[in-house]
């Protein structure tokens, strides 16, 4: 059974069809791309995925359940995490307090009026950022981390409440290639370990053709192909829509760094 | 029928003296991104000046036009002197502090007006040239309405053309979308902020030069328009003239007509009518939403730290003084310590809502009057004692709270902001209009303490601890899940509501917890005066909270109550000695805006204390063990 399952999705700013008839499936342990160039419609997919916009036909299932139309809370209670293409954390709070706010939302304390919020699901914050490989930093306000380190801290808020999907919006823009590989290298096997699913955009090719298991391309709003890398990397079809009549594709993800797949 | 479209017409004569006004402040806005409170101050010095000016210029047509034309001009070239000389030294201060300045001048400006003009109403000549009246529909209508008519469409007209049709109006259009990008195409900003001003100034000016025979001129013209004016932009939609004008005439025709159906309650109408447009189109008529605030890379706020047993200690220190304080003070005194204190908790009930829950208010004085007259109401009519009294208090500033912070908590920032302010005006309306419970401006008297706190020594106990007991759940909320949650919607909403924090009514629960400390602080103050009077829910006192909070500075939760008692005692010092209070008030925020644009203690803490940057030494106990 499909964790996702997305059917005909349509979205239309004024006369612009942004993304029109898009349906697909990802599964429990699957690293996803969805990639496109410019325009394609994969911020507006991602927005119509967590309920930050209102699809104008189509719907969404998660586990056989429809979460069209709700909103992003209600999403998120259903176990769909998301991150930003540029970062959304709380800047004036610290990093362990950015991460244990999820919990506290998870938890159902946010209308509590006693006792201290730092100290609530303290060690479970930790332990998530251990995994995210910011345990050293806990202490640091937000709004001094280099842009990677946010991003970072931005996948265990995303990570907190244990959500059975993941979107990533761009999740390495921003980064230096190490870290990017870094970050990819630690999302695949998050997606191993605790067998969920990411549904991932991106722009660099390294990342999406030595990281996903299977990659979904958009053009112009619509889904024009779907299928492994080594698939997509020889399809005729998404090479002249996606580089023009160049070559480019061919080479991309023949050689993944250390530490990628 | 003739008589409703009189009545229609005179709608459309005030619509435009208000759109004048509405227009400037839009336009203003839309470029610096500065509230000028001191705009409904234009407006009244526009009327003033003409009044002289017509005095003082040969009588006839030419002279009394050019006295018009003439305030509109002097009124344009002060505002070239208020942007030059004090907020071109400001626009990179936080947003409040720049509101903080243009109060000052609104202080300012009321005070010189006394003293040049005097208190008495003054009244203006007719317009040469339009004294008579025309018959409409038999009924006569007198031809200056007539004129105020076309006036409105007509200066609309103008900015129309002047906006889209020269390069001026072209660089104002794309400074108000985006003005980072207009500075780094290479335009000169400073310039283009001035001319803006000026413009704005001048249609103000021009608005109140234009009203000289339509009413008495007098000194409280100002607060009067500018309340009218917000809720004017509110409803129409900031940054849009067109929008504006429609606000303009739909609230003047609502004020026209409202007053013949209900004529004690016709901001109760435009109260209405506010709700409705807020609801369906919440950035206004014409408005669009506002984009996500620039935040300057690599600014953000220290987080909220926990101070250590020193902290406490201090606390304690503070609170056994102000205990032992009254044994060392004549009465006299023990009152004004009372004042202190409930100016503290006004302040800081403020300094809540807009520290942890980055909302201003402009109008937090709405729940301070409504807790002062929820307790006079309760011992008027009910007879009841301070106990159940201060207990109305609470209700009544917490139902306002409920109802007001509904509609505030759906903008944001600025819009909000005179939200809050709109809906202060409406409660002072109400308490001044409904004369048959409320007293009209005779307020309610005889509102004291039962037997048990009677004595000054007594009352001020009482105070001491309701003040002391709400204060430390104020904080021990800041840090509370709710406090951090209220908090998180303020850093990025977008970040919130992607972990499930409904956003809005976090903030409205936020909202109301700081209208009912203001209740309470309100409360205390009826028993402590011995009457009510609709002044309590007047701007003035709003922009008292406003003042303690940015005394002490926004990033502080103990910053109200050192801005409190700073500010308290000033007031009684300096009204000791002069009776320009105003003035001197006006004049010390303009010139503390200027040197520490981050408050008082925020400015010791920065001088004094850790930056952000050591944090990285700060010791990693669990819950923030101890801090700063």
């Amino acid at each position: 059974m499909a964790l996702l399952r997305v059917e005909g999705l349509r979205k239309a700013f004024g006369g612009v069809v942004a993304v029109d008839g898009v349906g697909f499936q990802v599964s429990r342990g699957e690293l996803v791309a969805l990639i496109g160039p410019n325009g394609a419609g994969k911020t507006t997919c991602f927005n119509m995925l967590n309920g930050q916009l209102r699809p104008d036909r189509g719907r969404v299932f998660l586990e056989d359940e429809e979460i069209t139309g709700l909103s992003p809370r209600q999403v998120w209670r259903k176990g769909v995490g998301r991150t930003f293409q540029i970062t959304a954390t709380f800047p004036s709070m610290t990093v362990v307090e950015n991460v244990q706010m999820p919990l506290i939302s998870h938890h159902r304390e946010v209308y509590r009026f006693t006792g201290r919020a730092v100290r609530l699901h303290r060690d479970e914050a930790m332990e998530l950022l251990d995994l995210v490989g910011m345990a050293d930093q806990a202490e640091r306000p937000c709004g001094v981390l280099a842009y990677g380190d946010l991003k970072r801290v931005e996948l265990a808020v995303a990570l907190a409440n244990r959500p059975a999907l993941l979107l990533m919006d761009e999740p390495t823009a921003g980064m230096a290639p190490g870290e990017r590989v870094a970050l990819m290298g630690l999302t695949a096997e998050i997606v191993k370990s605790r067998n969920i699913a990411v549904l991932f955009t991106e722009h660099d090719m390294d990342v999406v053709f030595c990281n996903a298991d299977r990659i979904l391309v958009l053009n112009r709003g619509r889904l024009v192909a779907e299928g492994s890398p080594e698939a997509i990397r020889e399809n005729t079809h998404v090479k002249e829509i996606y580089l023009g009549a160049g070559d480019g594709l061919r080479d991309l993800g023949r050689v993944c760094h250390p530490g990628g797949t | 029928m003739e008589f409703y479209l009189v009545q229609a017409l005179n709608g459309l004569a005030s619509a435009s003296s208000l759109f004048l006004v509405a227009s400037g402040l839009s336009i203003i806005f839309g470029v610096t991104r500065i509230v000028n409170f001191a705009h409904g101050s234009f407006y009244m010095l526009g009327a003033y000046i003409a009044y002289t000016l017509v005095q003082a210029l040969p009588t006839g047509a030419v002279g009394y036009w050019l006295a018009v034309l003439g305030a509109a001009v002097a009124v344009g070239l002060i505002g070239a002197a208020v942007e030059l000389l004090l907020l071109r030294r400001i626009y990179r201060a936080p947003e409040l502090f720049q509101l903080l300045a243009t109060f000052g001048l609104v202080l300012v400006v009321a005070d010189l007006v006394l003293l040049i003009w005097g208190p008495e109403d003054l009244l203006g000549p007719r317009a040469p040239g339009l004294r008579g009246s025309v018959m409409i529909l038999g009924e006569p209508f007198p031809t200056y309405e007539l004129f105020m008519i076309a006036l409105g469409p007509l200066v609309l007209a103008g900015l129309w053309v002047l906006f889209h049709r020269t390069r001026w109006g072209t660089l104002v259009r794309a400074a108000t979308e985006d003005r980072e990008m207009v500075g780094a195409l290479g335009v000169n900003e400073a310039w283009l902020f001035t001319s803006v001003f000026v413009l704005g100034s001048f249609l103000a000016g021009l608005g109140g030069a234009v009203q000289l025979p339509r009413e008495a001129v007098n000194h409280t013209m100002d607060l009067h328009i500018i309340a009218e004016v917000f809720v004017v932009v509110v409803v129409g939609g900031m940054g849009s003239i067109l929008g504006a004008f429609l606000a303009a005439v739909l609230i003047s025709e609502l004020n026209a007509f409202g007053i013949l159906i209900f004529p004690e309650i016709t901001l109760v109408l435009v109260f209405l009518i506010m709700a409705a447009v807020l609801i369906f189109r919440p950035w206004g008529l014409l408005g669009r939403p506002e984009g996500p605030p620039r935040t300057p890379a690599g600014e953000f706020e220290p987080p909220l730290r926990l101070l250590g047993r020193g902290f406490l200690y201090f606390c304690l220190a503070v609170l056994a003084s102000a205990a032992v304080l009254p044994h060392l003070l004549p009465t006299y005194y023990i009152r004004i310590a009372c004042e202190v204190l409930i100016s503290a908790l006004f302040a800081t009930s403020l300094g809540f809502m807009m520290t942890v829950g980055g909302m201003a208010s402009f109008g937090h004085a709405a729940y301070f009057g409504l807790g002062a007259y929820g307790a006079a109401l309760a011992v008027t009519y009910a007879q009841v004692g301070t106990g159940l009294g201060l207990l109305a208090a609470l209700g009544l500033g917490l139902a306002g709270a409920v109802l007001f912070g509904y509609f505030c908590v759906r903008l944001s920032g600025v819009y909000s902001a005179m939200l809050t302010l709109a809906f202060a005006q409406i409660v002072y309306a109400v308490l001044f209009q409904w004369y048959g419970i409320t007293g009209g401006d005779n307020g309610l008297l005889g509102i004291w303490p039962s037997d048990w706190v009677s004595s000054p020594l007594a009352y001020y106990y009482l105070t001491l601890t309701v003040v002391a007991v709400s204060l430390f759940l104020l904080r021990r909320l800041a840090f509370a899940p709710f406090g951090y949650s209220l908090r998180a919607g303020r850093d990025s909403a977008l970040r919130s509501e992607a972990i499930g924090i409904h956003v809005r009514r976090v903030r409205w629960v936020g909202f109301v917890i700081a209208g009912f400390f203001a209740a309470a602080a309100g409360g205390l103050f009826a028993f402590l005066k011995g009457s009510v009077f609709p002044d309590y829910s007047s701007i003035p006192v709003s922009v008292d909270s406003l003042v303690m909070v940015l005394l002490g500075g926004v990033q502080t939760l103990s910053g109200p109550i050192v801005g409190a008692g700073v500010y308290k005692v000033l007031e009684v010092f300096v009204n000791r000695y002069t009776e320009h209070w105003q003035l001197i008030l006006g004049c010390v925020l303009v010139g503390l805006v200027i040197l520490f644009p981050q408050g008082l203690l925020g400015y010791l803490v920065g001088r004094f204390g850790r930056s952000g940057e050591e944090w990285r030494g700060v010791d990693g106990a669990p819950a923030g063990g101890r801090a700063s």
